[in-house]
């Protein structure tokens, strides 16, 4: 196995999650791209666990996906309560602190 | 290492169609469905890197937790459930040229700087030696990162007791 085909797999899927975050209307949506993006950040440091011979990158990946569940977690809740007062979820609706 | 790597291709060809369609599907409701796709196989890729304690939490918590409440969060703002035209916003081409600059720049680094690098399948991760990975992981975590996991738990409760505070009503 080559390292670079899980690496440039995680670039793709980076890029897919950075192209909905920036195109996408709908809260949930962005929240779910967001969460592929650190998905494949997580791939890089499994991939990198196994090249460099120790187990710190699988630490730090659960690191990553406990950190990522209190992200959507709170995400969600701030997304509810937009949508509580607004009635809508679009992300660039919600533009009062834009100088 | 043939079967390795067609296992892998395979993996990386749903994957990468599925995240496709994630952002590019009319309907939330089979957008959280590609996302499931994309994490499942992402799962079977670590176990193909020889994290196996890694994808067995990647299955619990991102499948199992993380969806339901991406479901909820879609339930809750009264999402619509089917086809719907407007869910993307009117910069299409621009995030698009985004995109694709940021693959191809992340695409020519890392094939300047890893080229064909292979793994060393004789490791001590790769063969799972002295007892493991999960055992490895485990020592790892309660010796030398204890106190980033004990950290990592309170964040976890200020998160929980935050996402109640905003989302309840009061």
């Amino acid at each position: 196995m080559l390292l670079n085909q899980f690496l440039i797999l995680a670039a793709f899927l980076f890029c897919v999650g950075a192209y909905g975050v920036l195109v996408r209307k709908h809260a949930v949506l962005v929240l779910m791209s967001i969460e592929l993006m650190i998905n494949s950040v997580n791939m890089n440091l499994i991939a990198f666990s196994l090249r460099n011979d120790n187990v710190i990158g699988h630490v730090f990946a659960l690191f990553v996906i406990a950190v990522a569940a209190a992200e959507v977690g709170v995400g969600l809740a701030i997304v509810l309560l937009i949508y509580r007062n607004r009635r809508s979820v679009d992300p660039g609706e919600v533009s009062e602190m834009k100088g | 290492m043939l079967a390795q790597n067609i296992i892998f291709g395979l993996l990386a060809v749903a994957m990468a169609l599925s995240a496709v369609k994630l952002v590019t599907t009319k309907n939330v409701v089979h957008a959280a469905l590609y996302l499931v796709v994309v994490l499942a196989g992402m799962a079977a890729q670590y176990i193909l890197l020889a994290a196996e304690f890694v994808a067995v939490t990647q299955v619990l918590v991102y499948i199992g937790a993380i969806m339901v409440l991406v479901l909820f969060g879609i339930m809750l703002t009264r999402a619509p459930i089917g086809v719907t035209p407007e869910l993307d916003n009117n910069s299409r081409i621009p995030s698009a040229i985004v995109a694709l600059f940021l693959f191809g720049s992340l695409g020519a680094m890392l094939l300047d700087a890893f080229g064909d690098e292979r793994f060393d399948l004789n490791n001590g991760v790769a063969t799972g030696a002295s007892g493991g990975n999960m055992v490895r992981t485990a020592d790892s975590i309660f010796s030398q990162y204890l106190v980033p996991f004990e950290v990592v738990s309170i964040l976890l409760l200020a998160a929980l007791v935050g996402a109640i505070v905003i989302a309840r009503r009061d």
